[in-house]
């Protein structure tokens, strides 16, 4: 916790003028996908929109599908969007701010843009005694975000702690995107982070 | 353990016997050893009768309540006309348990088996396994054997031929510990917020979707089946001849300051001490356990002495002073901060309140803000006194339990280890009036 977290320098991001305010998004200026307009995902006849109507099957209600559409939507768009959570209401017959509702919630689905590669790293109670702190400085210091939650500057990484990634036994598990990787050690960092495209 | 080390002698698997074996994963493999044979026997029986097996086996609930499984059945009623649904509970997200991703990567077949048979007992045509949005794995295991199931006709409208509908599906959680509290957890199918429900209605009455529900742990229902296949006797076979109120095969996920961290299974009634030095190999070289943690981060802590005088069950835990609960246990030695890592699992709770219930959403926040203070060297005796009356406000009156966990290592850690919170407070930098020389 504090007491082992280095004090890090956070390097300054170019912004441009106009963009969003909250720091949160200020860290994510720099990505032009930002900017690109929203291209649905659920549009008629494509293999998103069978897989939902699939997944509609499934349930006796429609709102029943709404965290199955969310993960489409962040996997196809790597964050849910506001444009996201409207499509996503308008397939389900739901509120764009219920949707919001049920985003903000969940802490997996991604709010804003993160970086291509998004790391978490477990510093609950049991990988913690194992030393998960040193884990995180150095993915922290090897990727140059310097702080968490923040993303790279070149967009590339982003780091953030996460609450038990239910894998206690192989202390430190972290989780890059949709990849688990088991029992890392500080001196493991780099190589790890060589190995992601 | 099976994985990623071979079992124990020591060690009865049941459940993990396919552990680390490649070929189990696949449907092929899992009926060549035997796999489906119990669902078949079962869509030949009658629900009441695959009930009573359960019920006369003893096997209780593995998520952490420890609730026997057969009288949960058994307050469905099928043929009441309306749409029932069982849900599996695989949001294991209790810090220091890890099992039931093992279940799941290594014998997905196990479980499903389990939750078609469970489903088919309880008139549900509908199962949904609830798995963690983190568990990638797991799910893609578990989506692939139920692709696998549906293609060979072991699922659908005519299960394995018997004119039977039993329907299984995987849905996926995003980030939430609280979605593992059963009715947090019918709330997140339903494409709601993972707010815990005020019982009653209990979900036998009106569970997901407002029809009734039964919700198992995914160790439990993979217990099913070879209850199933060996009849209520057999299961019985393991526990302690003093307390029959523990049956069966227990897997136990080890992890923290330990020689062999990973899942074990042990019968009922285990001596705790044996398991801890023997099976798991004892602490690291040159250091002592301090404190151990028996049954995820939501039991009491144990004192070491505790801990070697428990017996591992359901009421062996409860008369060393804390509880079975899912059977993840944390052991933390004497190089570790022990209040700091008190603090960290408050913060823990703090991140995962809900923030329904006041006391909750308050209390775990300012035990998290008095805990780090002292940990840093700012803490006081007052402070002491304070946590204990957060705890106590903290405990019993919330909708679901998230709250009470949170108190119970402070409140426990405070009993057995304040030797450890004084010395910080006594190490405290700053005072509030100078020190007069």
């Amino acid at each position: 916790m504090k007491e082992s977290t280095p004090q890090y320098f956070r390097p300054e991001i170019k912004r441009e003028s106009g963009d969003l305010h909250s720091p949160a998004h200020a860290a994510h200026g720099d990505l032009a996908h930002h900017h690109e307009p929203y291209k649905p995902v659920f549009t008629a006849g494509s293999a998103r929109r069978k897989e939902l109507d699939e997944i509609l099957t499934r349930y006796p209600t429609k709102m029943a599908a709404l965290l199955p559409a969310l993960w489409i939507v962040q996997h196809e768009r790597g964050w849910v969007s506001e444009e996201g959570m409207v499509e996503v209401a308008e397939a389900l017959e739901i509120t764009p701010a219920y949707v919001k509702g049920v985003v903000t919630f969940y802490t997996m689905y991604h709010q804003h843009p993160v970086g291509r590669h998004f790391i978490q790293v477990c510093t609950t109670s049991p990988c913690n005694v194992c030393g998960a702190e040193d884990v995180v400085d150095a993915f922290l210091k090897h990727t140059g975000c310097y702080e968490l939650g923040q993303t790279s500057p070149d967009g590339k990484y982003t780091v953030i702690e996460v609450e038990c990634l239910g894998a206690c036994g192989f202390a430190t598990p972290i989780m890059i995107n949709e990849d688990f990787i088991e029992s890392v050690t500080p001196d493991k960092v780099p190589e790890i982070l060589a190995g992601l495209a | 353990m099976g994985y990623p080390h071979k079992p124990h002698a020591k060690e009865t698997t049941v459940l993990s016997q396919h552990f680390g074996d490649r070929e189990a994963i696949t449907l092929d493999g899992w009926k060549k050893r035997g796999g489906y044979k119990a669902l078949k026997t079962a869509l030949g029986m009658s629900p009441a009768d695959i009930v009573t097996v359960v019920k006369d086996s003893g096997l209780r609930g593995r998520g952490g309540a420890g609730f026997p499984t057969g009288v949960k059945w058994s307050f469905m009623k099928p043929g009441d006309g309306k749409p029932h649904y069982l849900c599996c509970n695989a949001d294991e997200s209790e810090p220091g348990t890890f099992k039931d991703r093992e279940i799941m990567r290594w014998t997905p077949h196990a479980l499903i088996e389990g939750c078609a048979i469970g489903s088919y007992a309880i008139g549900a045509e509908t199962c949904y396994i609830y798995i963690r949005g983190e568990f990638t794995e797991p799910i893609a295991r578990v989506e692939s054997a139920l692709k696998d199931c549906y293609a060979d006709g072991t699922l659908g409208k005519n299960a394995m031929g018997s004119g039977k509908t039993v329907n299984v599906y995987v849905h996926r959680g995003a980030g939430a510990y609280i979605c593992g509290e059963e009715t947090a957890l019918m709330n997140s199918i339903e494409g709601r917020r993972g707010n815990p429900r005020i019982k009653p209605p209990f979900p036998a009455v009106s569970g997901v979707f407002a029809k009734p529900t039964t919700i198992n742990n995914v160790e439990t229902l993979a217990a099913v089946p070879h209850i199933l296949n060996n009849g209520a006797a057999w299961y019985k076979q393991w526990m302690r001849a003093d307390n029959p109120k523990s049956t069966g095969t227990k897997l136990y996920s080890v992890c923290g300051n330990i020689q062999r961290p990973g899942n074990y299974e042990v019968p009922m009634g285990f001596p705790f001490k044996e398991f801890l030095y023997d099976l798991c190999g004892g602490p690291l070289p040159g250091r002592k356990f301090r404190a151990i943690i028996p049954g995820g981060i939501s039991v009491p802590i144990q004192t070491v002495e505790e801990a070697e005088a428990s017996l591992m069950d359901y009421e062996g835990f409860v008369a060393q002073g804390t509880m079975l609960g899912s059977g993840g246990v944390i052991v933390i030695d004497d190089a570790q901060n022990l209040v700091k890592q008190i603090a960290r699992a408050a913060r823990f709770f703090a991140h995962e309140s809900c923030a329904q219930c006041t006391q909750c959403r308050e209390g775990t926040a300012w035990t998290t803000k008095i805990l780090e203070r002292i940990v840093e060297g700012e803490g006081t005796t007052e402070d002491l006194d304070t946590l204990l009356e957060i705890a106590e406000n903290m405990t019993g009156k919330t909708i679901c339990v998230l709250s009470d966990s949170c108190a119970t290592p402070v409140v426990s850690g405070l009993k057995k280890f304040r030797g450890d919170f004084e010395a910080l407070i006594k190490k405290r930098k700053h005072h509030l009036v100078p020190a007069v020389a």
